[in-house]
């Protein structure tokens, strides 16, 4: 995928220089309306995390109607309306997904960046130190990648508990190891550039170097990919969170309330769906935003011609 | 070509080996003594030690995991902490359930989304393959578990075509047995076809860039004759590829699907054993499914390397 984006920036960055021999290209990222439909959705989860428990009508935690697994738009005297029903502890669904949203999408960013800090770091490490300490990271961080995710989270699991610091360290160590494979790829490819090569001719430091030229180019693939980790991130944890491995109750989130209200699909009741709705809008939303980048930098011959 | 399939083969042992130690180590640090979980109130030091020299636990640790992977080889498991039973006896019963239950999904899912994702790729830009792209992006960004409760709410609850849990029992008629295993396999086959058709189209699209694709084109050669004669055969490599990967990513679908439908399946048998902090089960059950990830992903690279004539013939 790197390669790609590189490649197909090239074309570009000549047009452009044909007008402006100065100018660095800018990019400007125009989305369809399918992007900004995306963007629209992920604004209004992130707003949810920062402001949900001031405007959920219910806690997380209060036990409030009189009677599990009311449908929707069931109005309780005294206590108000809830919109989407109650799940089987008899609890307010809509105001548990508000307040679902800070843990679940709180707990994957939080990891996505660890993941992110420790990955770059190392791997641009790895692939301007080279030599061994390239073979040693790459090694250990090829061990890693070469198990399936959720039963490395299980192993993990089994031997601390489950927890919410465990669960970050879990998902940070398992999705570094493929942020470690990128940034290390790319920051080879940018490390033998000419404009590299003459910043040390120019006798720039080490740290000059990758502070000033290869991370700023690293960035943008870096950025993108960002995304598509905050995805699998969400993902596992709510697939963990599932299992009844990740995060605790009474907390809300979103991938646990899942399997506390699957049985309710029995009785009739939606409880199970809402939350299971939550993430799939998330997920969907940054995966289109992602793709409608990734798109607009394409443009092949067998796209055209076919 | 030989060396470079015997140095993979190579490279997955280690990385077997690698993983026998992050199981044992991972799960050999857990907080707590085994010997006083499982003896718990009853325990007094002479009991303790007791339970220690029994089961080896006293001798160090690099002696304990020498006589566990000793044991791993030779099929020896161990006992399970809950209840005693032998381990061995434990999995190979589940084991059969969920190999045959990856065995149906792949001969199904297989031939199914390569065709769909040829498909779309012949038709780029179409409805079909508008439909299909979005459909596929949207069932790779959901979690397993989403998948499996709309189906349950669809086809069992709604529908009441299938039952909501896969209730499996030898005596049943094959019918009926068919009937139980519908829900797991439908979901697990949506899952993986979603990944696996995308990244048929991927390749396919991705040889069509390529000049002699151009030349083609150019030539007045039609789409259909191109794609099944001309880059169909280049992208078998990545495709083969592709399915050992999807294959391999089974290993964690069923883990969801076993849970969900209660299947009595060897990922069930674990989920049980983490959620019971049974280790010596989960660490063989651990095992079992890294070394057949390891072993398709092994696969997958083998593939990769016979399909490609430059890595076949390197200079």
């Amino acid at each position: 995928m790197t390669d790609s984006t590189q490649e197909n920036q090239e074309p570009e960055v000549k047009s452009k220089y044909d007008e402006l021999p100065d100018a660095p290209p800018k990019k400007k990222i125009k989305l369809s309306w399918v992007g900004k439909t995306g963007v629209t959705i992920v604004v209004f989860w992130l707003v949810m995390c920062l402001i949900g428990p001031t405007i959920a009508p219910f806690h997380e935690a209060d036990i409030i109607a009189y009677d599990s697994f009311m449908p929707i738009f069931t109005e309780t005297e005294g206590e108000g309306m809830h919109w989407l029903g109650t799940d089987y502890l008899e609890r307010d669904i809509m105001s548990r997904i508000i307040w679902g949203a800070r843990t679940t999408i709180g707990i994957a960013v939080v990891a996505t960046l660890l993941a992110y800090l420790f990955g770059v770091t190392l791997g641009i490490a790895a692939a301007v130190a080279g030599g061994w300490t390239d073979m040693a990271l790459s090694r250990v961080n090829d061990a890693i990648l070469s198990l399936p995710t959720i039963m490395l989270g299980l192993l993990i699991v089994v031997a601390l508990g489950a927890s919410i610091p465990v669960l970050i360290g879990t998902a940070t160590v398992i999705y570094a190891s493929s942020v470690f494979r990128i940034a290390r790829a790319l920051g080879q490819d940018i490390m033998v550039m000419d404009f590299v090569e003459a910043a040390r001719a120019r006798g720039e430091g080490l740290w000059w170097v990758i502070t000033r030229e290869v991370l700023p180019n690293a960035a943008m693939p870096l950025a993108t990919d960002f995304g598509l980790r905050l995805v699998f991130v969400v993902l596992f944890i709510a697939s963990m969170s599932f299992l009844g491995l990740g995060i605790q109750p009474p907390a809300a989130d979103w991938g646990s309330m899942v399997r506390q209200n699957l049985e309710g699909l029995g009785y009739g009741s939606y409880a199970a769906v809402w939350p299971a709705l939550a993430i799939a809008t998330f997920t969907i939303s940054i995966n289109l935003i992602v793709d409608d980048i990734s798109a607009k930098e394409g443009g092949s011959l067998a796209k055209k011609m076919i | 070509m030989q060396r470079m399939v015997i140095n993979r083969i190579l490279i997955g042992i280690a990385t077997l080996w690698v993983v026998s130690v992050l199981v044992f180590v991972g799960t050999a640090v857990l907080p707590g003594d085994v010997a006083e979980i499982v003896l718990g109130q009853a325990a007094t030091p002479e009991s303790l030690a007791a339970y220690r020299a029994e089961r080896g636990l006293d001798q160090p640790l690099a002696f304990q995991y020498m006589d566990w992977l000793g044991g791993m080889m030779t099929g020896d498991l161990g006992t399970s902490k809950a209840g005693g039973a032998s381990i061995a006896s434990l999995i190979s019963g589940r084991l059969g359930n969920t190999m045959f239950l990856a065995a149906v999904v792949a001969i199904i899912a297989v031939p199914l989304s390569v065709a769909l994702g040829l498909l779309a790729a012949m038709h780029p830009g179409t409805w079909i393959d508008r439909v299909l792209t979005f459909g596929t992006l949207s069932l790779i960004s959901v979690p397993e578990f989403f998948i499996a409760t709309f189906m349950v709410l669809i086809l069992a609850v709604q529908l009441h075509w299938l039952p909501a849990i896969a209730h499996v029992s030898p005596e049943d008629d094959w019918l009926k047995q068919l009937r139980g295993l519908a829900m797991p396999m439908i979901v697990l086959i949506i899952v993986v076809a979603a990944q696996m058709i995308r990244m048929t189209r991927a390749g396919i699209l991705n040889v069509m860039n390529s000049p002699y694709i151009e030349m083609a084109i150019l030539k007045g050669v039609p789409r259909t004759r191109i794609i099944l004669r001309h880059a169909f055969y280049n992208a078998i490599g990545p495709i083969v590829n592709v399915i050992a990967l999807n294959l391999a990513y089974l290993v964690s679908g069923v883990v969801i699907v076993e849970t969900i439908f209660a299947y009595p399946g060897l990922a069930k048998l674990m989920i049980d054993g983490v959620q019971t902090r049974d280790l010596p089960l989960v660490q063989a059950c651990g095992m079992i499914f890294c070394g057949t990830y390891v072993v398709l992903i092994i696969l997958a690279d083998v593939a990769a390397i016979l399909s490609n004539p430059r890595l076949r013939n390197p200079k």
